[in-house]
């Protein structure tokens, strides 16, 4: 317990096109980087080829699958939060412009799973796959392992794209303490430095979400006024704008059909993307590609292009941004500051559309963008995650009050939907409902929970379908059942029952309608830790085999050397018996015995290694300079591999 | 800082056994947050049953309390105290979402001081939408209401009828400044029903009862202008 209470609470912002982590490092919040030095984890999981000796194929992330795009694209997922918590047919129309695709055999009402080479995954699986790689950055960073999260979520996602996020948690091996809106994190990164007090609006355009927040922040309270957005908007949309025009023109002008060559279309879409990056600092950018048949695509984008064409998505926005000012009831004039955040508010075009939008240049002022737009959201979770491990004075005084973006109904008799949590209400929120019997002796009464702001159920999502079961037997409308609707500072519902003329807690059945049960997350945690335990044998097992060969391409030089001579026969005949032992321990899986085995040989070959050192060191004092010597000795005192360094008295 | 209600039994702290208040939030002795007593929206905030609220004060009390109950900082504390932390969080919000609001304060405590009365004004009719017309409406909002219609149709025809546009926005604006009247009326029944005298409450109850009812009515007309000719 008390080695839990001193552990590290990371922040992690688990995005469409990127991933980070980042913590608090005394008063400031710090992105953790990669082995690669990277700040950044693509949001990209790939399956290794089938090992030849069979078994499970191992899973990477990041900058080595991003790799894989184009080589084996039917083994590579890339921007999996765009199929959270959705359902078969929403993620079926989405898969439309990737090139993965479902298992073939999912029916209706099932979690989605994705095929991927000879497996399949449901999305929170893949995010797992994510969340274990920044986990395994953590843990190497620290020395130390890292049980618990807080991780960042767009603030218009619904109940189950919050729960499938938790689920993938759980799936990593994570405790997650709290999901926090994206724009919400970034205002506390933003409001940690400058003890403000107003009104700032949070505009977040990322590679697959849009979400808009106003805040109002006091004395260190951070209370969210509103929140929309749309969870299906972002760079995504602007790539794929430009993939389709690509498309169209390689197909019109040169005759090549691209879209049934999956590993083409990844090379197009990576210079889309090359090329929208471009224009956010440059007049024009260009497409140059060499197609199948020999032909080259060449075409210049002017900006001014550019921005017509993405004009229709970045419109898009300005729904969500008035009806947030609208819920708080503020004009554009009272929002004091405006932050941008997300990698596709770097486009000038967007932040002309956000200067407009809240009447920025009009007044003198400017969008905020002093921090990273990347990083802010990792960052603002990080001090969420001080806030809550409650041991940095900085986040002491300070306290996130979020809300529900949507509203959470009932579904009535005649379809309609009644409404017992608005949106925009502060979480957590609470409702209390009373439902009575139709018929006399009715025992179960079926109630259905939708979110969302149309008045009809059909329009609205479904939640679940709860069953209130064990009503004592009565005359029709006699029960009296109360029912208890409870979001929580997640954002995730809990409902809770009691019949209260029998004073009975009525039993719930509870049937999600997206998502997956308890026990599928727990059979997803054991599979995903089975193949953690193989992926991380097998890494370990490669480390050896690379240090072993590396100190038998040593030794195996050794003869040549001088000082090889002056070693006895029997030196000689130890140093020949531990080499073959290692060359043969080395054919097994065997981690352990290869590391015993290359102590063994670096025991053996040590004397020859002082001995090398010394001719070195003799050579130099007979008549060269210094500095000659120095790399004579630099050169030839290596020892015979890394761990046998040569020491110098 | 917290209301002792006068009757209340003393209970002991689970964590520090000293006996205190049954409706404390936190135990005075050794601060714990103690299980949730299920009070109403007006005891979490230590308030009185009554109609003028000081708003300042209300969101200072807000935060102050926030600061002390959210589950933000019972992170590490035991399942128990996460779970009071919770109930008594949602509690305390949705409290101060109602009494800031000054038509749901009213409902919320016509409905808690008024039994049946104050129940089929804020209760279940509340989304059902069965507002009763004022009478002396009828007439108006039947014309309304063909004209909303006309709207509708020409609308979607993709016409554009400019007199029948003015004389909308001219009920609604009509209908605005009725809204207001009524806010009026409730704010001087409010301050009757809050002098606590008996006698003067009853009627000011009703009166207030009715008031929402028109309010209710009359704010749905202008959302259904306000949609038509918003875009």
């Amino acid at each position: 317990m008390a080695e839990a209470e001193r552990a590290v609470v990371v922040g992690i912002d688990l995005g469409t096109t990127n991933s980070l982590v980042a913590y608090m490092e005394g008063d400031r919040p710090v992105v953790i980087p990669g082995v690669d030095g990277s700040n950044l984890v693509p949001s990209v999981v790939a399956l290794d080829p089938v090992p030849a000796a069979g078994g499970r194929p191992t899973v990477t992330v990041g900058n080595s699958a991003r790799k894989a795009l184009i080589e084996t694209p039917e083994r590579v997922i890339y921007s999996v939060k765009r199929l959270m918590g959705r359902d078969v047919e929403e993620v079926r129309t989405e898969l439309k412009l990737f090139p993965f695709r479902l298992a073939d055999d999912i029916e209706a009402g099932e979690v989605p799973r994705i095929q991927l080479g000879e497996m399949r995954f449901t999305p929170p699986e893949i995010s797992a796959y994510i969340l274990r790689q920044l986990k395994r950055n953590a843990e190497r960073f620290f020395g130390a392992q890292v049980t618990q999260a807080v991780i960042t979520v767009p603030a218009y996602f619904n109940d189950a794209q919050r729960q499938a996020t938790k689920d993938a948690g759980r799936m990593a091996g994570l405790e997650v303490l709290r999901l926090v809106n994206e724009p919400t994190a970034a205002a506390l990164a933003y409001g940690l430095d400058r003890a403000k007090e107003g009104t700032i609006a949070v505009y977040d355009l990322g590679g697959g979400t849009f979400d808009i927040s106003i805040l109002k922040l006091r004395d260190g309270i951070f209370e969210v006024q509103s929140t929309n957005g749309d969870t299906h908007l972002g760079g995504d949309d602007i790539d794929n704008l430009l993939l389709a025009i690509a498309l169209d023109e390689i197909h019109a002008e040169h005759g090549v059909e691209l879209r049934t060559h999956p590993g083409a279309v990844q090379a197009l879409r990576k210079a889309a993307i090359d090329a929208k990056i471009r224009l956010s600092t440059e007049p024009a950018a260009r497409f140059d590609i060499e197609l199948p048949n020999g032909d080259r695509y060449q075409r210049e984008i002017p900006r001014t292009v550019f921005e017509s064409l993405i004009e229709p998505v970045l419109a898009r926005t300005a729904g969500p941004c008035k009806q947030a000012m609208a819920d708080a009831g503020l004009a554009p004039e009272q929002i004091d500051e405006v932050v941008l955040v997300g990698g596709s508010t770097r486009i000038p075009a967007v932040r002309t559309l956000a200067d407009e939008l809240f009447h920025l240049s009009a007044r003198g002022k400017k969008p905020h963008t002093e921090l990273n737009p990347d990083e802010v959201v990792a960052l603002g979770a990080a001090v969420q995650a001080g806030i809550l491990a409650g041991e940095s004075k900085t986040t002491d005084d300070m306290l996130l009050l979020d809300v529900t973006p949507l509203s959470l109904g009932i579904e009535q008799l005649g379809g309609t939907v009644a409404r017992i949590i608005q949106r925009n209400s502060t979480i957590p929120a609470s409702a209390t409902e009373h439902f009575t019997t139709g018929v006399d002796g009715q025992a179960n009464v079926a109630i259905h929970v939708l979110q969302g702001e149309r008045e009809l159920a059909a329009d609205c999502r479904s939640l679940a379908r709860f069953d209130l079961k064990g009503i004592p037997p009565m005359a029709a409308g006699l029960p009296r059942i109360e029912v208890r609707f409870l979001i929580d500072a997640d954002g995730i519902l809990h409902v809770s029952a009691r019949e209260q003329r029998s004073g009975k807690a009525a039993e719930i059945e509870v049937k999600p309608t997206y998502g997956l049960t308890d026990e599928q997350v727990e059979n997803m945690i054991l599979d995903s830790f089975d193949h953690a335990e193989e992926d991380f044998s097998k890494r370990l097992l490669i480390e050896a085999r690379n240090e072993a060969d590396a100190i038998l391409a040593a030794v195996g030089r050794a003869p040549q050397n001088s000082a090889w001579n002056d070693l006895s026969a029997e030196e000689q005949t130890r140093i020949a018996a531990a080499r073959d032992r290692l060359t043969m321990v080395k054919q097994t899986p065997n981690v352990a015995a290869i590391s015993q085995a290359i102590v063994a040989l670096d025991k053996a070959t040590r004397h020859f290694a002082e001995l090398m050192m010394d001719a070195a060191v003799s050579s130099a004092i007979r008549g060269k300079t210094m500095n000659e010597a120095g790399e004579e000795v630099n050169e030839a005192v290596t020892a015979p591999h890394d761990f046998a360094p040569a020491e110098f008295k | 800082m917290l209301k002792v209600i006068e009757n209340a039994v003393p209970v002991a702290c689970w964590s520090c056994s000293v006996a205190h208040n049954e409706s404390t939030l936190f135990c005075p002795d050794c601060s714990k947050i103690q299980p949730p007593t299920g009070g109403d929206f007006f005891s979490i905030f230590g308030l009185e049953h009554r109609l003028n609220i000081d708003l300042s004060a209300l969101e200072q009390e807000f935060h102050r309390l926030s600061r002390r109950l959210h589950p933000d900082r019972f992170t590490r504390a035991s399942e128990n105290e996460k779970e009071w932390s919770l109930a008594d969080t949602a509690l305390l919000n949705d409290a101060y979402r109602t009494l800031r609001d000054p038509l749901r304060r009213t409902e919320y405590l016509l409905k808690l001081e008024g039994g049946e009365l104050g129940a089929t004004a804020a209760g279940d009719k509340d989304r059902e939408n069965i507002a009763r017309v004022p009478a002396d409406l009828l007439e108006e909002v039947f014309d309304f209401n063909m004209q909303l219609e006309e709207m509708r149709m020409s609308k979607k025809m993709g016409q554009e009828d400019l007199e029948l546009k003015e004389s909308l926005r001219l009920a609604m604006d009509k209908f605005k400044g009725m809204v207001d009247a009524v806010d009026r009326d409730l704010r001087a029944h409010w301050t009757v029903w809050d002098a606590g005298d008996a006698v003067a409450r009853h009627p000011a109850q009703r009166a207030m009862v009715a008031l929402l009812d028109q309010r209710r009515y009359l704010s749905n007309l202008v959302r259904d202008v306000t949609e038509i000719l918003g875009d």
